[in-house]
């Protein structure tokens, strides 16, 4: 019989970009500074990176199985997940810690919730918060020495990372003297490269901007969120009293990961224009007011957590003006 | 007249599209008459038309075989001299199947009486240049095929100031258009001067993309007002056009009148100006015919009602068994199920694929990709899940009925889910809804 036409529904092109190419573009802008990790903390760096990895995606695997769908590891967001999960862990954990993570990650905050698309926080996120109320010690102390530096990146003051100096200057010397040692320039360009404690991939500013900055150009990051996290964040960062200076609170923790790789997961944040504004200044702002005057030295998980469950109203509460409306 | 360039950055959305204009430098050709025509009473928007022949009759070049019934609708003509076979259902590009006059030739190109050479048209008033336009079955030939006597006759409340003429043809591959504008330059004028006349409006504006800089120096030359585009799609939908070229916004729900315009294709012009001239009703239409499923692309001069497996054959036959025919452009085409299928008034294009364009639908990531795109300020995404669920009063209250089908949204969406496809299901549930 001769073959019959086939009838589809128009646009009979489609573009370029699928899932699939998005989560290799973003694991891609994410490689420097997975490189310069291993670098500084050694091959264990890649050891918990490869852990989280695989055991993100068995987790997908077995779930998806088990719940009756699609294997679908090849979009490479289950590794995407694996590997923003590992560089939100410090790189001295035990190499089960990474492998609990990913489990919680996919299975209770994405694959429970409908998989790719339907959950409602970002599941690195999730299992970083989770690992961190239930590992508080290995989450908040496991940190490694950088290769040719410190931990806190200053020469002298060894015993700390930056972000916890700044919490509590007064349990590692005279104060007045670390938070000069803190704003000086030296310490500046050491965070700005990433030669400092912290966890595994969010010590480098440098190469987490310049993997960003592909994402934006290229098109799969919103300027919009990275803007104006940053930008709100910078101005409180002046304006409240903190005793570090700008420079310092723009380049320390995870401040460059979360604005660029984590606030802007498509999922988990508002699609309309004014609303991607909203999110990131929320961001910023809890950021801010977390690292000011919370408990925690730093603020950026939680902060994007927190605005992740204003996603829907926000997007509720924002809609995109209609032509002529 | 220099050529100008448009008064704002132009609309907000759209999409950059690969061209494949492969035809672009291929003259029109004339298609010999085919043997037999299928001439649907549909082709256009509004109600059909009414069979005026029978089984039987004999008819020539030109004889109306449906005459408009009511405010919106157009007449149909004879495209061939010869007998009426039949008038039943046959296979339609837009219904699937119609009622259609099927004719077969007498060999003969005998034309209708009256059907010459006119030297009247500078002084038919107005009213005598919209019945002819009538009577000649014109519809908007950029692909809606709105009756364009309607399109003309504005209430008196709606005074119009400005005539846009569309030679933006942003669709991929057609080259239609283009070629007419290059070819044909002076008919279209004149055309566009008889809408002119018609509608009172001050200015006249040729409007094209900046890949058809070639046919703006043809209107310049002739001391036309032009206005060169920035090459994206859809730069040629009207309320898109009226924003980029006059900085005007139509209001939701609103027609181009609203504000003072009316935009007609250039082809729509050479039809009229034809019609006019020489009392010839719109019997034939320019195609692009191309694709890697057709042996020589062409852009040819084209019977209403040929079969477009009378059409490919023209163009060489197929390269091999094709998967997809698709009439109009790659973005908004409708793909057809027969080989049969006649080439209609609004058929811009053939478009033959030895691949089907087949996507897997994977989930909304919620990137905003399609926000981002549509030209409309729509939300597909949102208004896509709301008629998965059957919601379909509140995809009203996020505006399903402004979607104007370009297809943008589905471009750009990396899940590649269909989502043009639910908005326009979304959009007949309401009209059916609102109809109770």
């Amino acid at each position: 019989m001769k073959d019959l036409l086939i009838v589809s529904a128009s646009p009979h092109i489609r573009g370029r970009l699928d899932i699939s190419l998005a989560m290799k573009a973003v694991i891609l802008a994410l490689l420097p500074a997975w490189v310069f990790s291993v670098y500084i903390f050694g091959w264990r760096a890649l050891l918990i990176t490869v852990m989280s990895i695989v055991s993100c995606m068995i987790s997908e695997a077995v779930m998806q199985r088990m719940l009756g769908k699609k294997i679908t590891l090849d979009d490479g967001s289950a590794a995407l997940t694996g590997i923003l999960l590992a560089f939100n862990l410090p790189p001295g954990v035990p190499l089960w810690l990474p492998v609990v993570g990913s489990v919680f990650a996919i299975v209770f905050a994405k694959q429970l919730f409908g998989g790719l698309g339907y959950n409602f926080i970002n599941p690195a996120l999730a299992g970083r918060a989770f690992l961190m109320t239930s590992w508080p010690s290995f989450m908040t102390k496991a940190w490694l020495v950088p290769t040719g530096s410190t931990l806190s990146g200053i020469d002298s003051i060894t015993s700390a990372t930056p972000l916890t100096l700044l919490k509590n200057p007064a349990n590692f010397g005279p104060p007045e003297i670390i938070i000069q040692r803190l704003n000086e320039m030296s310490t500046i360009k050491n965070l700005f490269i990433g030669k400092v404690g912290g966890c595994l991939g969010e010590t480098s500013a440098l190469l987490l901007l310049i993997g960003g900055l592909f994402l934006i150009i290229v098109g799969i990051v919103d300027y919009r969120i990275v803007t104006g996290y940053l930008v709100s964040f910078g101005v409180l960062a002046l304006i409240l009293p903190t005793k570090a200076n700008l420079p310092f609170h723009l380049f320390s923790g995870g401040l460059f990961l979360g604005a660029f790789f984590m606030a802007t997961d498509w999922v988990t944040s508002p699609i309309t224009k004014k609303g991607r504004w909203i999110f990131g200044i929320g961001c910023g702002v809890l950021t801010a007011v977390i690292r000011i005057w919370g408990g925690y030295p730093e603020g950026v998980s939680y902060s994007i957590l927190l605005m992740n469950v204003f996603t829907p109203v926000i997007d509720r509460f924002t809609k995109e003006r209609i032509f002529g409306g | 007249m220099t050529i100008l360039n448009p008064m704002s950055k132009g609309f907000v959305g759209g999409i950059h599209l690969p061209e494949n204009k492969l035809t672009e430098s291929l003259a029109i050709e004339v298609m010999p008459a085919p043997k037999r025509v299928y001439i649907p009473f549909a082709q256009h928007t509004g109600k059909p038309a009414k069979p005026l022949v029978q089984k039987g009759d004999l008819v020539k070049i030109g004889t109306k075989i449906g005459e408009s019934e009511g405010f919106i609708s157009a007449s149909t003509h004879a495209s061939i001299s010869g007998k009426v076979l039949d008038i039943k259902q046959h296979a339609h590009p837009v219904l699937g199947s119609s009622q259609c006059c099927i004719i077969e030739s007498d060999e003969t190109e005998d034309w209708a009486s009256g059907v010459k050479e006119k030297h009247d048209h500078e002084n038919l008033s107005k009213e005598e240049l919209l019945s002819i336009i009538k009577d000649a079955g014109i519809v908007g030939l950029g692909g809606a095929a709105f009756p364009t006597h309607v399109k003309l006759s504005p209430p008196p409340d709606k005074p119009i100031d400005y005539l846009l003429i569309n030679g933006c043809e942003c669709e991929p591959r057609l080259t239609a258009d283009h070629r007419l504008m290059l070819e044909y330059p002076v008919g279209v004028i004149e055309g566009a001067k008889l809408f002119q006349k018609i509608l009172n409006a001050e200015h006249l504006i040729f409007c094209v993309e900046d890949n058809k800089k070639d046919a703006a120096k043809i209107f310049a030359r002739e001391n036309e007002e032009v206005r060169v585009l920035n090459t994206k799609y859809p730069q040629g939908a009207e309320k898109q056009l009226i924003k980029a070229v006059l900085n005007r916004t139509v209001p939701r729900g609103g027609l181009p009148m609203d504000v003072g315009c009316v935009v007609q294709n250039v082809g729509t012009c050479y039809a009229t100006f034809q019609a006019v001239k020489f009392r010839k009703p719109l019997i034939d239409r320019i195609v692009t015919v191309t694709g890697n499923g057709v042996n020589q692309s062409k852009n040819l001069l084209v019977r209403i009602g040929t079969p477009i497996i009378e059409v490919i054959n023209f163009c060489g036959g197929f390269v091999d068994q094709p998967k997809q025919i698709i009439f109009g452009g790659p973005m908004m085409g409708i793909s057809q199920y027969a080989e049969d299928v006649p080439v209609i008034k609004g058929t811009s294009g053939i478009l033959v694929t030895k691949e089907a364009s087949i996507y897997e639908e994977g989930p909304c990531v919620r990137c905003a990709s399609c926000i981002d795109v549509c030209p409309m300020g729509l939300m597909p995404t949102e208004i896509y899940k709301l008629v998965q669920n059957k919601k379909f009063l509140a995809s009203k209250e996020y505006g399903v009925l402004d979607c104007i089908e370009c297809g943008c949204c589905a471009y750009a969406c990396p899940s590649k889910i269909p989502l043009v496809h639910y908005l326009k299901y979304g959009k007949s549930e309401v009209w059916r809804l609102s109809n109770k």
